[in-house]
């Protein structure tokens, strides 16, 4: 019996175990785990130890956790597991601007095994954990180079927390040199919601410019709105589109021809590595999310690393503490004065850095330079085989080349057949391709979808991906129902209400599901 | 000779003929062509100055393990150090889940392909939930000292008033951190005071708290068990005062001590936080940390999270479990400078873990837990103070850590861990630069991975270390 090599897992069915919750598995008395016991000579001598807890602290009824062996326990979550589409499963080119690349297995081997790491503390004495800190040491330094700055910090948890430092960056700088006129940044509606968000919690106003007809910031927009009250621009280039803006540097020199700092929002850098710097470009500062660029998984949500660079003259305002060399020893340095304190507690996420240290050590210049070209070219490969299904649409810029990622549009095949993006969005799946990322809010670009086709995908993973696409085309066009009410193959099936905004059918915890119901 | 090309296990289509294949297909027989639309002057034309690669897989393995082995660790040496970040028993389910592939390398898919990942997560807020005796959490944050910051902000929205009061003894680091995110443009506007206590018990002055609180307070802050290791004995009062004042009660505890000590909301907190690290997690060089808020099922609260909420709910399929966001908009994600503070990617392996946790541990485990803890601390703290010269700090019960002064024998603290050192202890925190009025103190932390015999060899050690 041959089989036919083919594309298309049209005989896919994702894991459905139809699993319950934790809390419907428990029965009482079970164990998951025994604990250690204080023995008798300590119990002897200090007795319960609760008793020094004064009774109104004491806990008087028992967390409702439930009561679960540690088999079932495990096999749950296992199921869990296999109910999930991580880029180890799946083509993570769906998730366009969070560039999900293969993440080496080796890393995370070291990094979730070696004592080195996994048993060190962080307020170990610098001389007995040096390794650690020649790891943030050496990867701040693989930083600048790639960047051009002068200085980087590590320790912001995630991307909109690099953000977030460099918007409390700027702040500290404008306060320190006694100007407390400038109460306004300035973003771009392509630039990541963070660049609009976090300012605002450093108690910026923002102002957002919308793009002109071409997709690009509207630079006599920008211009216009620039004045002695802007403290800084925050922007992404290329955009979520993927389009490079050529002219950034005039937008650079606009804003610092007022005195304002330009902060660059380096999420989307894969395609540039080695080919395109801040320095050049003008920044004063900018981030790079080391879980997208620099192979580090997602874990979900994290945990991550917004690794932030700035030149020289705003070094003193960076968190504290500082990891330095001083020629022989590596040491942590928090004398700086004018530092704007800290944004984690000890220095970062440890496990991400690792893992950084790892990807960057395994392909040198000449390696990192070869993963943004082959993202690049993977992705205008991939982009022309796309713009032949019928019902796609690419937005903006048309005969322009784009860098790691595109933002196309299925507005022509919801006029021709009303299937629109969420539904396409909904049946990928059923071919055992994880969801894709249409589009932050607002939909400037309609039925928008965002691909980013990196480097780990060979040229057969990115023609499997077309050819999903090109039969959900099909499909819309032949039997628009089936899409409609896709998926079908998933783990589970359309939820009933996607958004919840209503008080009463709010339920984010298993408790007050069981108080809605009336069974609590 | 021509160098032959490199191909690159992790980048597929760095095969020559491949990528000459892709290359000609998109119409470029350069691949700096690809970049046509970057500017020559501000392409970089320079080679980056990095280390030459190490290409081998085990050459890397073996070069990271050298790196690595540089570091002492807190396996083949005895750690007392906590202050945030404390050696607790990780079962091996807890490494097992987190080491899953899907898990591991997942990210923001919707809740149908990623049905897993949405319960795992729905899970760890309602075992959380079950823990802190309050109904609403959000997915996780950062860490701690991102959870005690944005408490303060909700408060702040909840009642627009401008300032906080804290405890003088609260954690530097998680100051730090609060005092960053609390400030504005162009001067702070919400004003942070710092309350007093008594340097006998650590705990709360009331007398400044009183002084210090009007109708202007937006939120009385407390963390239990404190920095110190105390436990806030008067946190109930102290509650009642800030809430007969109009003010958030927000209280900063440690998960793990919930099996023993009472739930914050049950002696008043309107707002729990904390960090999770210690449910399941390892040290990590200080990488698994994870922050929560826990509130009250009440929308004035709900509405005021700045992070993803995973609601649960049914599908189109009958009897099956599905899941929705919850009040999208008020993130940033979905209202950008409009939404409350900002979101973005933060620990969800973390708090999978932490879930894992608590479904393994159950009622008993955590009660069982705690007990163990305190009675190890006490047990060290015990044996500490017997010894000439040194001195257990506070007078105040404690959960599992406690101030240790030496101030009795001469010798500085740095003097006495390098001592410990000898003996393979990393003895307790060095406190003398962030509270100089306890003089040469430390901070030691005592928990279940620590036996008998462990706090037999750090009192022995620490006999010697006062005595030569």
């Amino acid at each position: 019996m041959a089989r036919q090599k083919k594309l298309l897992r049209d005989n896919y069915h994702q894991a459905r175990w139809d699993e319950p919750m934790i809390f419907e598995m428990s029965v009482p008395g079970e164990r998951g785990v025994l604990v250690p016991l204080a023995c008798e000579n300590i119990v002897s001598q200090v007795g319960d130890g609760v008793s020094a807890i004064p009774a109104n602290l004491r806990r008087k009824k028992a967390p409702a956790l439930p009561e679960v062996n540690q088999m079932r326990v495990n096999r749950h979550y296992y199921h869990l597991s296999q109910e999930t589409l991580g880029t180890d499963v799946t083509l993570g080119i769906s998730e366009g601007t969070c560039t999900m690349k293969y993440s080496p297995k080796v890393q995370e081997h070291m990094a979730a095994r070696h004592p080195g790491i996994v048993d060190v503390h962080p307020l170990q004495e610098p001389d007995t954990m040096q390794g650690i800190l020649e790891l943030y040491y050496k990867v701040e330094q693989f930083l600048k180079e790639i960047s051009g700055m002068d200085a980087f910090s590590l320790q912001p948890g995630g991307g909109a927390h690099g953000v977030f430092t460099n918007a409390s960056i700027i702040r500290a700088y404008h306060r320190a040199r006694g100007d407390n006129n400038r109460t306004e940044i300035i973003t771009t509606m392509f630039s990541h919601p963070c660049d609009a968000a976090t300012p605002n919690t450093a108690g910026f106003k923002v102002i957002t410019l919308m793009p002109d007809e071409s997709g690009y910031p509207d630079l006599e927009a920008m211009k216009a709105a620039l004045s002695d009250k802007t403290a800084g621009i925050m922007i992404t280039n290329p955009e979520d589109t993927g389009i490079y803006n050529p002219r950034i540097e005039e937008y650079v020199k606009a804003a610092h021809a007022v005195g304002a700092l330009c902060s660059y929002d380096q999420a989307n850098a894969n395609g540039m590595m080695g080919i395109h710097r801040a320095r050049e470009a003008g920044f004063d500062l900018c981030h790079f999310n080391l879980h997208k660029t620099f192979s580090a998984p997602h874990g979900c949500m994290g945990p991550a690393t917004g690794a932030i660079g700035v030149k020289e003259f705003l070094k003193p305002f960076l968190p504290v503490p500082r990891v330095e060399f001083d020629g022989q020893k590596y040491l942590l340095n928090s004398n700086y004065p004018e530092s704007v304190g800290k944004v984690r507690t000890f220095f970062g996420n440890t496990n991400v850095i690792l893992k950084t240290y790892m990807w960057i050590m395994q392909h040198g210049a000449e390696g990192l330079k070869e993963a943004a070209i082959c993202s690049v070219l993977n992705n205008q490969y991939f982009m022309k085989k796309i713009a032949e299904i019928p019902g796609v649409v690419i937005w903006y810029a048309k005969g322009k080349r784009r860098l790691e990622q595109v933002r196309y549009s299925w507005e022509k095949l919801k006029q021709d057949t009303g299937v629109g993006t969420d539904d396409v969005n909904k049946r990928i799946v059923d071919f055992g391709i994880e969801h894709y990322w249409t589009s932050h809010h607002p939909w400037v670009v309609p039925e928008p979808f965002t691909l980013e086709p990196c480097e780990s995908y060979n040229k057969e993973d990115l023609d499997e991906y077309v050819a999903v696409l090109k039969q959900i085309s099909k499909e819309a066009y032949d039997d628009p129902n089936l899409v409609k009410s896709a998926p079908h193959k998933a783990a589970s099936h359309r939820p009933t209400h996607e958004a919840i905004d209503e008080a009463e059918l709010i339920a984010v915890t298993w408790r007050q599901y069981l108080k809605k119901k009336g069974k609590k | 000779m021509h160098k032959k090309p490199i191909v690159y296990p992790y980048i597929p289509n760095s095969v020559p003929e491949i990528k000459e294949a892709m290359m000609k297909e998109v119409g470029v027989t350069d691949p700096m062509q690809l970049y046509e639309e970057i500017p020559e002057h501000l392409k970089y034309h320079k080679e980056m100055q990095l280390p030459k690669p190490i290409l081998d897989e085990y050459s890397i393995r073996r070069h990271t393990e050298e790196l690595l082995g540089k570091n002492k660790t807190c396996g083949e040496h005895l750690s007392f150090l906590g202050a945030g970040c404390a050696q607790h028993f990780v079962p091996a389910v807890c490494d097992e889940i987190n080491g899953r592939g899907e898990f591991l390398t997942a990210y923001v898919g919707e809740s149908m392909g990623d049905h897993g990942k949405w319960q795992a997560l729905f899970e760890y807020c309602s075992l959380m939930g079950e823990l802190m005796d309050m109904d609403i959490l959000s997915i996780p944050m950062y860490d701690g000292g991102q959870a005690a910051a944005s408490s303060l902000r909700m408060a702040n929205r909840i009642n627009d008033r401008k300032k906080v009061l804290v405890p003088a003894t609260m954690s530097p680091d998680i100051f730090l951190i609060v005092q960053n995110y609390l400030n504005s443009v162009p001067a702070p506007e919400i004003q942070i005071v710092k309350i007093g206590f008594d340097a006998n018990t650590g705990l709360m002055d009331l007398n400044d708290l009183k002084n210090n609180l009007s109708t202007d307070v937006s939120a009385v802050f407390i963390e239990n068990p404190s920095y110190l290791g105390f436990i806030e004995t008067q946190a109930e009062e102290i509650g009642k005062l800030a809430r007969e004042a109009g003010a958030e009660f927000v209280v900063y505890t440690d998960p793990i001590s919930l099996g023993v000590m009472e739930a914050p909301a049950n002696y008043g907190a309107t707002i729990a936080c904390g960090d999770f690290h210690t449910l399941g997690l390892h040290l990590g060089a200080g990488g698994c940390q994870g922050g929560f808020i826990a509130t009250h099922d009440d929308m004035k609260y709900i509405s005021e999270f700045k992070d993803l909420m995973f609601g649960l709910t049914d599908t189109m399929q009958e009897g099956e479990w599905g899941f929705g966001e919850v009040l999208f908009d008020r993130t940033s994600y979905g209202s950008r400078d409009k939404g409350k503070e900002f979101t973005g990617t933060s620990t969800g392996l973390w708090a999978i873990t932490a879930g894992v946790y608590l479904s393994l541990m159950g009622p008993q485990g955590m009660q069982e837990v705690g007990t163990t803890i305190m009675q190890n601390c006490q047990y060290a703290a015990k044996k500490i103070s017997e010894l000439p010269g040194l001195k257990v700090q506070l007078s105040s019960p404690g959960f599992k850590e406690f101030v240790v002064n030496f101030d009795m024998t001469g010798k500085s603290v740095a003097q006495i861990n390098k001592h410990l050192l000898e003996f393979k202890i990393f003895g307790g925190k060095d406190l003398s630069i962030e509270f100089p009025q306890f003089g040469q103190s430390a901070l030691y932390c005592v928990t279940e991975v620590h036996q008998h015999k462990d706090l037999d060899k750090l009192v022995y050690a620490l006999q010697g270390a006062v005595s030569c």
